[in-house]
């Protein structure tokens, strides 16, 4: 980490542990070694036996593998929640306000907020949506908002997803794991629940559905299918709740309406929490080859009978050469001063921002625009020269195609290992839903941790694990 | 010019199909320099046809089908139009989409290093976007030969491109790829082409409308390297040819054979003024 | 309900009922294997095991060579058999994965179990070929556990809705096939007249047979007779008192149609094609069965059967 020393939740070793984490810092002291290696032995068949597996693409033996749990809870205190969360709801906020925008009548382009270039020739800003409105202008309905703390006052914002953001079912299949393993330590707390997460999504994919008698709307999870990577949680989602889980060839549409194949003849469906990319939903409008999608499910959509959520488009506002100018959408559409701060972003597109990156290579993190899943990087600090120049030449033949971070010193967490208990980088991907009412957020979220030491990439398809996320009172000092 | 199109295009599906969907995009859009005197589309089975407008502001007939299956399928457009010498210029169109996202990439007009390089060469450093443009059409006209039954069937531009020949689509695709590198915005064009001679061989045809600065859109077609005259009748417009096709089709997990008949013919009844 | 679902809990409950035959059969055929010989005598038990599974003509077609070591490969572990145990069970998971939210949690950890522990069956195997006879017969006693389990947790688990009748529809036409077939290998030694003084090969085949359907104990309580061939005949057609029974099958796969066209309204071409095979059985007398020839009314009902299931289908949009 370059030598800049990682501030750790619980408190570096050798200090007293913070108040927050002092019963935490307890339990692990008190915990004998083999008892903790029974407990994570005993996760993993958990895990194992409900099949919450997931895929790795091109990994062909590994088709199903287990996301790592570390079973060590990551705490976070009622009053930094709260700042958190209303720095989310005004994020999100701005973001679908953005997305109203830039469909319709393009403000932010016209007073030069944002370069024009970066919209028009976004492959993710869809031009079917052009002069359309997303129901009740929402768009990004449920938004994971990655977060990472780097001391004890400041939370950045890593990156906005508003497609089709995953890992819910892990914040909540983690919570089902430490309640049962870590009884005790988890009744030592007062934790927020997360388990109304479902009854949360379902009120806002119900709030948006395009019937006048909402309570009657059929709601389905749309998933790619089984060897998609996200499957289990697809149907996790779908049997919390309590919806169809459907694939493309189960819906079809006539006269731009949805209808379910079920064994009782076609049944309506109304709002559609769609998994698949919009460049799949369907083959008469995007990609022709696709058979996940459903054709004519569009023109369904444009015609107003189907609520598609995530709507269509909304990679515009997640796209990383978007990110670094969310805290000007901020002040744009709300004219308040943002919450959460952003990470400094330099813009390979900007000769500036091009030379000072190319510079800086061994400081910065060198991230693709469209990229995603921790592809398509450079981790400058951990990289070799040859790596470096290598990738220097890539940024060099399109730019704009191209940011640059400063390696953030990522907050560290205790994490429980074979040879002992030993921090490691995490952060935190919270779930915010966006109703046709009302912004909501389960106090939570996904905690990712980077299990190598020393590695700053919390991505599960790099070997990433995941933690419960415990928001827990403030803890007045006692015994 | 008078143009009376017939486009009859009939599926046979096997087994028969119990769904269908499409997307016809057979209806053009009157401007400056074309009329519509009238126009049909029509289907031989009993379905509804329901009209709305897609991205580009073409002219979209839906018509679905679920139940009973349905082993041939027959789909007439007919109609007439009144077309006028404007050197290619295209005015008076309703524009959906702001000009300069015509300048995206696209998945069949991507610009690979070697069209980069071409487009380059070919504009010869030209000052004039419009001049530039036509040294382009002519340099493509030059190097690409003609194959309109070319079977290796090359989808991009680019592959297209690396064989030196292909049918009008192909030279349309590779056209806006590289009016896209010069800084041209660019777009695909799907129509009917006629002929003042009668033994002209009229039918569909694919060129391509580019950008220029105080011009606005211009047709050029380098396949016969001119700008669109009288002839063209222009229908679908697209970011490449995959988005400005005739129809977009879906029809359950059966064969379909498409059997296309094209009459493009001058109406001749009529006095030329 | 998702017609897909319905399918797939269809195919799921039909793989799980024939793993666990085929693993019976393996069972039954390597008791018969035990029996004293006369020399040279060959009795072609892996033929008729392999004909009951119905992947005789795809064995040879694949192998060639029959023995026991090849036959009892192809049965369990081979990928290339569509039927083999392992991908029964493979086919039975991926089904589950794809229709999860229509099981219960208890119904989904049977098949997700028995899909690890294969994995674990799977990797040794690989290592020590052939298997012994000592580690066959454990795995043939886990699919069994691994059926047992599927079908005790459907039934002590699911609602009775859709996905229980479409799940009980699956393993009983499944069922009535199995027994349908077995009964087709071996009906020249059920026939009245190959009757001969007890002691005989053929006497001891009865008996394989009958465990072969876990009947052995049932067959005394029912007839408190030794073991006659035509009884047998009896006993998996029309008793139906025995569960393998082809009547005592089309009296679960009449219901379980009965109930999904009384919760949809909806009665159609399955349902009279099952209650018309259901009367057949119930009028039907074994005299009257072996007149006709009991190969013939066999082969008709193997075809009524599967009729049934691709009208099933059909009714239900699966197709």
């Amino acid at each position: 980490m370059a030598g800049v020393a990682a501030f750790d939740e619980m408190g570096r070793e050798g200090e007293p542990a913070r108040a927050l984490y002092r019963k935490v810092a307890r339990w692990l002291e008190e915990t004998p070694a083999e008892l903790l290696a029974s407990r994570r032995a005993q996760a993993e068949y958990m895990f194992r036996r409900i099949g919450i597996t997931f895929g790795v693409y091109g990994d062909k033996d590994a088709a199903e593998r287990l996301i790592p749990f570390d079973i060590v809870p990551r705490l976070i205190s009622r009053a930094e929640w709260r700042k958190l969360e209303a720095g989310l709801t005004q994020r999100v906020k701005a973001l679908n306000m953005f997305l109203t925008d830039v469909y319709g009548a393009r403000r932010i382009l016209n007073e030069s907020i944002i370069p024009p270039e970066l919209i028009l020739r976004n492959p993710f800003y869809r031009p079917e949506m052009i002069g359309r409105r997303a129901p009740h202008d929402i768009w990004a309905h449920i938004a994971g908002i990655d977060i990472v703390r780097v001391d004890d006052e400041s939370f950045y914002v890593l990156e906005d997803n508003a497609r089709t953001p995953s890992g819910v079912s892990y914040m909540l299949e983690n919570r089902e794991v430490t309640m049962r393993l870590l009884p005790d330590l988890f009744a030592r707390h007062s934790v927020a629940p997360v388990d109304d997460y479902p009854d949360e999504l379902l009120a806002c994919l119900r709030s948006v559905a395009p019937r006048q008698d909402r309570s009657e709307a059929t709601i389905v999870v749309l998933t790619p299918g089984l060897y998609n990577s996200a499957y289990y949680e697809h149907s996790f989602l779908a049997d919390k709740l309590g919806v169809e889980l459907v694939e493309g060839r189960d819906l079809f549409v006539e006269d731009d309406q949805v209808f379910m194949r079920t064994t009782l003849g076609p049944r309506r469906v109304d709002v559609i929490y769609r998994r698949v990319d919009d460049d799949f939903l369907d083959p008469l409008v995007f990609n022709p080859q696709s058979v996940l999608g459903v054709p004519g499910l569009i023109g369904a959509y444009l015609a107003g009978n189907v609520t598609i959520a995530n709507a269509v488009g909304t990679g515009v506002a997640d796209d990383k050469a978007i990110y670094s100018y969310v805290p000007d959408l901020i002040r744009f559409y709300l004219s308040e001063e943002p919450l959460l701060k952003n990470v400094p972003t330099y813009r390979c597109r900007e000769p500036d921002g091009l030379k000072y990156v190319l510079e800086r290579l061994d400081q910065l993190v060198v991230k693709e625009v469209n990229g995603s899943g921790g592809y398509g990087m450079l981790v400058g600090p951990h990289a070799t020269q040859a790596q470096r120049e290598q990738f220097a030449a890539k940024i060099k033949a399109d730019p704009a195609n191209y940011i640059a971070q400063p390696t953030l010193a990522l907050s560290t967490c205790p994490a429980s290992f074979d040879k002992g208990v030993a921090p490691r980088h995490v952060d935190l991907r919270p779930f915010v839903l966006s109703g046709a009412d009302s912004v909501r957020i389960v106090p939570g979220g996904l905690t990712r941790v980077a299990l190598k030491e020393g590695s700053l990439v919390v991505n599960s398809s790099q070997g990433g694990g995941t933690k419960d996320t415990w928001i827990v009172d403030d803890i007045e000092d006692e015994d | 010019m008078r143009i009376r199109i017939s486009h009859e295009t009939t599926h046979r599906y096997a087994p028969p199909a119990r769904m269908l969907i499409q997307n016809l995009r057979l209806t053009p859009h009157g401007f400056d320099s074309q009329y519509l005197l009238f126009w049909r589309v029509a289907l031989d089975i009993d379905s509804a046809i329901k009209t709305s407008e897609d991205a580009h502001g073409n002219v979209v007939s839906t018509f679905s089908h679920h139940g009973a299956p349905i082993e041939r399928l027959t789909v007439t457009a007919r109609g007439e139009v009144e077309t006028s010498d404007s050197a290619g210029v295209i005015r008076g169109t309703a524009e959906r989409l702001p000009t300069d996202m015509y300048l995206r990439d696209s998945p069949l007009a991507h610009v690979n290093g070697a069209l980069r390089a071409f487009a380059i060469e070919s504009a010869g450093g030209a000052q004039d976007p419009l001049d530039a443009l036509h040294r382009l059409m002519a340099e493509l006209h030059r190097v690409m030969s003609f194959d309109p039954y070319q079977t290796d069937d090359p989808d991009s531009a680019a592959e297209a491109f690396a064989l030196r020949r292909g049918r009008a689509r192909d030279f349309a695709n590779i056209f806006i790829a590289c009016a896209r590198a010069l800084g041209a915005p660019a777009r695909f064009v799907t129509g009917y082409r006629a002929f003042e001679e009668p033994d002209g061989e009229a039918g569909a045809h694919a060129w391509a409308e580019a950008h220029v600065p105080r011009l606005g859109w211009v047709a050029f077609d380098p396949t016969v390297c001119i700008c669109a005259d009288p002839g063209y009748v222009r229908v679908v417009v697209g970011f490449d040819a995959r988005d400005a096709s005739f129809a977009s089709a879906a029809h359950g997990m059966s064969d379909d054979t498409i059997e296309s008949v094209i009459r493009v013919e001058q109406a001749r009844f009529q006095t030329q003024s | 309900m998702l017609a897909r679902t319905a399918d797939n809990l269809f195919w799921l409950a039909r793989a799980m009922e024939r793993a666990d035959y085929i693993a019976r059969t393996i069972e039954a055929t390597l008791r018969l294997e035990y029996l004293p010989k006369t020399e040279g005598e060959k009795t072609g038990e892996w033929e008729g095991a392999l004909n009951a599974a119905g992947a005789y003509d795809s064995f040879i077609e694949a192998h060639g060579d029959l023995d026991e070591e090849n036959a009892v490969e192809y049965l369990t572990f081979d990928r290339s058999n569509p039927s083999s145990i392992c991908n029964c069970l493979e086919n039975a998971r991926t089904a589950g994965r794809a229709v999860r939210t229509a099981l219960t949690a208890e119904t989904w950890t049977a098949i997700n179990d028995a899909w690890l522990e294969l994995k674990r069956f799977e990797a040794s195997h690989r290592f020590s070929r052939p298997m012994d006879r000592v580690a066959l017969t454990r795995f043939l006693d886990y699919v069994k556990k691994a059926s047992l389990d599927f079908d005790g947790s459907c039934y002590r688990t699911m609602l009775r809705n859709d996905a229980y009748w479409f799940n009980r529809l699956g393993i009983f036409i499944e069922r009535a096939d199995n027994t349908a077939r077995l009964l087709d290998v071996k009906y020249h030694l059920l026939l009245p007249s190959t009757e001969q003084i007890g002691g005989s090969l053929d006497y001891f085949q009865w008996v394989a047979i009958l465990r072969a359907v876990s009947a052995a104990t049932a067959y005394h309580w029912v007839y408190r007779d030794r073991v006659k061939p035509w009884l047998i005949a009896d006993l998996l057609i029309l008793k139906r008192a025995m569960p393998r029974s082809l009547i005592s099958c089309y009296e679960s796969i009449d219901r379980a149609l009965d109930s999904l066209a009384r919760d949809d309204g909806r009665s159609g071409l399955a349902q009279r094609h099952a209650r018309a095979m259901h009367a057949r059985l119930e009028r039907a007398s074994m005299t009257q069965i072996f007149q006709g020839g009991l190969h013939e009314f066999i082969t008709a009902f193997i075809e009524d059967n599967a009729r049934l299931s691709s009208t099933i289908s059909e009714q239900y949009l699966f197709t």
